[in-house]
C-alpha cells in the first residue's frame, strides 16, 4: 500500500490530472452559483426553452451511451457470445458510471432536486413519461451497481458475497434489459406530448421505438470505442483474455451494429413515410435531417460492414466513434435543435459557456472515476483468485 | 361517471410498474371526455377587446405580482410581443397587421385545458384538473423538472429561473380561491368592456355561437378552445382568423393524454413479456450448447471406442502374425534341423 502511495505522489502532476482538476474546479463554481443565484445566472434556459443541453446532452446522450451495460451483459449472459466474456464488465462500469452521472447532472437541472424521491413518495404520476423514465433509471442505476459490484468485491476479498452476487447473473441481466428497453424507449415517448413544438421530421408516434433501436446503436459502438481507447490507455492493466477477446468483439459487435443501423435507417424512413413528410426534406430543416440520416446512419452502417468484411479493426473503431456522434446528434435535434423550431431565431436557445462546462465536467468526472476503478478493481482482468469462475 | 382518460392512463401506468396505487381505475371508452359537467371558464370575446390593460392590472393585484417596470396604463407596452411570465399571468398583445380595420388585441392566459398536457406530464401530479375548471399548481410537491413547460401547447408556465433553492411554476389559476369565494376572476371582473365572461363552459359555448349566429359578418365562424387539444375552458372569439393573432391552430383536436397513451401502454406488455422472451432465448442458447456438448462427447466416446476397437483388433492381427511367425520360425528351425541332419547323414555314410 505504501508504495502505491509514493508511485502516485511522484506521478501526482501529469497533463491529464492537471486538465482534469481545472475543469472540475470550473465545474464545481459553477454548482456553487447554480445553488446561490439559480439556474437563470448561469442557463440560457427560457419560458419558452424550459431544457437545455444538461437535459438534451446529460439526460439523453448520457443514457443512450451508457447503454453498452445492456447490449453486452445481454450478448453475453443471455445470447451465449461467451467469448465477450471479458467486455461485460468495463461495459458495466460505464453503463453505471454513465448513469449515476446523468443523476448528478440532474441535481443541477432540478429545482428542487431533494425531491427527487416525490414522484415515488406522494406523487404518483404514473401519466407521466418522466414518471417511467424516473422509476426505471433508479432501478437500473441499483440493478448496474449490482451487475458491477463483483468487481469490487474481489477487489476487498469479500468472497461469499461476491459468489452470491454473481449466482445472480441471469436474473439481474434480464432485469437490466427489460428496465432499458421501458427507459431508453420512453426518453423518446418523453417528446410525444409536444407534436406542435418538435419538428414533424423528427416527431413520430415512432419516437420510443427510435429510441429504443438507437440505444442498441449507442451501446454496441460504445463498447467498441471504449475497448480500443482502454486499449490505448491501459493496456499494462488487461490480461491475456482481454486482450485476445477484444479483436473478435470488435469484430462481432461492428457486424451487430451495422445491421441495427440497417433496421434503424429502414424505421426511420418508414416514420417520414408514414407522416407523408416527404415534401420537408427540401426545406432547410430537411437538408439537417439528411445529414443526420446518411451522414451518421446510413454511412456508418455501410463503414461498419465494409470495416467487418475486410476486416479492418481500425475502419470498424474510427466507424463507432462517427456513430456516437450521430447518436449524440441526433438526441440534440430532437431535444435542442429541432424543438421550438418555429420560434423565431431571437427566442432559440442557444446553450451558454457555463452550461457547456457543466456538461464537459460531468464527462471529465466519468473519466476520472473511470480511471480510478480500473487502476484498482479487477475490470479489465481476471482476479487471480476468481478465474474461470463465473 | 367523470372518469377520464388520465385516470384509465394512471391505471396502465401504474401497473405496468407493479405499483399498488389504490386510485379507481376508470373503464376505458370510446366516449369523448368533454369535461367536467357545470365547470367554469371564461369567454373572451376580441371584437370588445380595447386593450386598455385592465385585466392585467387586477390579475398582478389579485395575485399580488410584484410591480412591473412600466405602469399598467402605459399603452406602449402593447407594441412589443409578449407571453405570460413570473410576473405576470396574463399579458394583452396588439396586432395591427390583420384584416381587421384597426388593431385586434388578443389576451393570453392558461387556457385550462380540458385534459391539460401540464397535469398529464407532472409525475408529482402538482398540477391537477379540477372539476370546477381551473388547472391548479401546487409548489408543496414541484420537483422543478419543468417537463409541464415542455408539454404546454400554449407555451403558458413560467418558471422562477432565479430562485436558487424554491423555484415554482406560475400560471394563471383563473383564479380558483376566487371562484370558491363566490367571486369572479380579477381579469373578468376588471374587464370595462365586458369582453370577457365567466359561466359554466357550457353556457359560454352556446352565448358564443348566438353572437356568431347574430352578427355573422363580425366574427370568424370558429369558437377557439371549442375543440383545440381535446377543449379548454378558456374560450375565444375573433373578428380574425385566429393565426393572425398568433394563436395556433395546426394544434388539433387531441387531448394531450392520448398523445402518449399508447407509449404508456406498452410499458406492462414489456414488463410482462419481455422476461419471457429473453428467458427463452437463454433456454434456447443453453440448450444448443447441451446439445452440442453432448454431441461433442457421443463423438468423442464413439471416437475413443472405435479406436479402442481399431487398436485391439490391430493387436489381434499383430499378436496373430506374431504367434504365426513364430510358429513358422519354430518350422523353420525344424525343418532346417531336419535337413541338416538329413544332410549330415549321407555325409557321414559317403565318408
Amino acid at each position: 500500500m505504501s508504495e502505491e502511495i509514493t508511485t502516485d505522489s511522484q506521478s501526482w502532476i501529469t497533463p491529464f490530472n492537471v486538465i482534469a482538476g481545472i475543469i472540475i474546479l470550473v465545474g464545481l463554481i459553477i454548482t456553487v452559483i447554480r445553488f446561490t443565484k439559480g439556474l437563470g445566472a448561469v442557463t440560457h434556459l427560457s419560458n419558452d426553452n424550459p431544457w437545455g443541453i444538461w437535459i438534451g446532452f446529460d439526460l439523453l446522450c448520457g443514457v443512450a451511451l451508457a447503454a453498452g451495460g445492456y447490449t453486452c451483459s445481454a450478448s453475453v449472459y443471455l445470447f451465449g457470445m461467451k467469448r465477450y466474456h471479458s467486455a461485460v464488465r468495463p461495459a458495466l462500469l460505464t453503463g453505471f458510471l454513465g448513469y449515476f452521472f446523468v443523476v448528478i447532472a440532474l441535481i443541477l437541472d432540478l429545482g428542487r432536486p431533494w425531491r427527487l424521491p416525490y414522484p415515488f413518495i406522494i406523487g404518483w404520476g404514473t401519466t407521466s413519461l418522466l414518471f417511467e423514465v424516473g422509476l426505471c433509471v433508479a432501478l437500473y442505476l441499483t440493478v448496474l451497481f449490482i451487475e458491477f459490484s463483483p468487481a469490487p468485491l474481489e477487489w476487498l476479498g469479500f468472497k461469499k458475497t461476491r459468489n452470491i452476487v454473481v449466482k445472480l447473473t441471469l436474473l439481474l441481466t434480464i432485469l437490466g434489459v427489460v428496465l432499458s428497453t421501458l427507459h431508453q424507449s420512453s426518453l423518446g415517448a418523453l417528446f410525444l406530448i409536444a407534436p406542435s413544438k418538435l419538428h414533424p421530421l423528427w416527431y413520430s408516434p415512432y419516437l420510443p421505438v427510435f429510441f429504443f433501436i438507437s440505444s442498441i446503436i449507442a451501446g454496441l459502438s460504445m463498447v467498441i470505442l471504449e475497448g480500443s481507447l482502454s486499449h490505448k490507455v491501459f493496456h499494462h492493466k488487461m490480461d491475456e483474455t482481454h486482450l485476445s477477446e477484444c479483436d473478435p468483439l470488435t469484430l462481432g459487435f461492428g457486424k451487430a451494429a451495422s445491421l441495427v443501423l440497417a433496421g434503424y435507417f429502414t424505421i426511420k424512413v418508414i416514420g417520414i413515410a408514414a407522416g407523408n413528410h416527404w415534401d420537408l426534406l427540401s426545406t432547410p430543416y430537411g437538408l439537417w435531417f439528411l445529414v443526420e440520416m446518411l451522414g451518421f446512419v446510413a454511412l456508418p452502417c455501410f463503414l461498419y460492414a465494409v470495416g467487418v468484411r475486410d476486416k479492418n479493426l481500425k475502419l470498424i473503431r474510427g466507424t463507432s466513434a462517427l456513430t456516437v456522434c450521430g447518436i449524440i446528434l441526433n438526441r440534440l435535434n430532437v431535444s435542442v435543435i429541432a424543438f421550438n423550431w418555429q420560434l423565431p431565431m431571437s427566442e432559440r436557445y442557444i446553450p451558454s459557456w457555463m452550461e457547456i462546462a457543466v456538461s464537459v465536467f460531468m464527462v471529465t468526472l466519468i473519466i476520472v472515476f473511470y480511471k480510478f476503478i480500473v487502476t484498482r478493481m479487477p475490470v479489465l482482468y481476471e482476479h487471480p483468485d476468481f478465474k474461470n469462475s463465473h | 361517471m367523470s372518469i377520464s382518460r388520465r385516470k384509465f392512463l394512471a391505471w396502465l401506468g401504474a401497473a405496468g410498474i407493479g405499483s399498488m396505487v389504490s386510485r379507481d381505475a376508470g373503464a376505458s371508452s370510446n366516449k369523448h371526455f368533454r369535461g367536467y359537467p357545470k365547470s367554469s371558464g371564461v369567454l373572451y370575446d376580441m371584437t370588445r377587446c380595447v386593450g386598455c390593460r385592465e385585466c392585467e392590472a387586477a390579475c398582478n393585484k389579485v395575485n399580488s405580482l410584484p410591480a412591473p417596470d412600466k405602469p399598467f396604463n402605459d399603452l406602449t407596452v402593447l407594441n412589443t410581443k409578449r407571453r405570460t411570465g413570473t410576473d405576470a399571468y396574463t399579458v394583452v398583445n396588439k396586432y395591427s397587421g390583420t384584416r381587421h380595420d384597426g388593431p385586434v388585441f388578443r389576451k393570453i392566459q392558461c387556457n385550462h385545458c380540458l385534459e391539460p398536457a401540464c397535469a398529464s406530464v407532472c409525475f408529482v401530479r402538482a398540477l391537477k384538473k379540477t372539476k370546477s375548471g381551473p388547472v391548479t399548481y401546487d409548489e408543496s410537491v414541484c420537483v422543478g423538472c419543468r417537463y409541464c413547460m415542455v408539454a404546454c401547447p400554449f407555451d403558458i408556465p413560467a418558471y422562477e429561473y432565479n430562485e436558487p433553492l424554491t423555484p415554482r411554476v406560475l400560471k394563471c389559476t383563473m383564479c380558483a380561491p376566487r371562484i370558491e369565494k363566490g367571486q369572479l376572476p380579477g381579469c373578468v371582473e376588471a374587464c370595462p368592456k365586458e369582453a370577457l365572461t365567466f359561466g359554466h363552459r357550457d353556457d359560454l359555448i352556446k352565448i358564443a355561437r348566438k353572437r356568431i349566429r347574430k352578427y355573422p359578418e363580425r366574427y370568424k365562424d370558429h369558437i377557439y378552445g371549442e375543440h383545440e387539444m381535446g377543449g379548454t375552458s378558456w374560450l375565444y372569439l375573433s373578428p380574425v382568423p385566429f393565426k393572425e393573432v398568433g394563436m395556433r391552430e395546426d394544434l388539433g383536436e387531441t387531448p394531450a393524454p392520448s398523445l402518449t397513451s399508447g407509449a404508456l401502454s406498452i410499458v406492462p406488455m414489456v414488463v410482462g413479456l419481455w422476461p419471457v422472451l429473453l428467458a427463452g432465448v437463454y433456454g434456447i442458447t443453453k440448450r444448443k450448447e447441451k446439445i452440442a456438448m453432448e454431441e461433442q462427447q457421443t463423438a468423442v466416446a464413439e471416437a475413443t471406442e472405435k479406436a479402442d476397437h481399431e487398436a485391439h483388433l490391430k493387436l489381434e492381427a499383430a499378436m496373430g502374425k506374431a504367434k504365426k511367425d513364430k510358429e513358422t520360425a519354430i518350422e523353420k528351425a525344424i525343418k532346417k534341423a531336419l535337413e541338416d541332419v538329413a544332410g549330415a547323414e549321407p555325409d557321414k555314410e559317403d565318408s
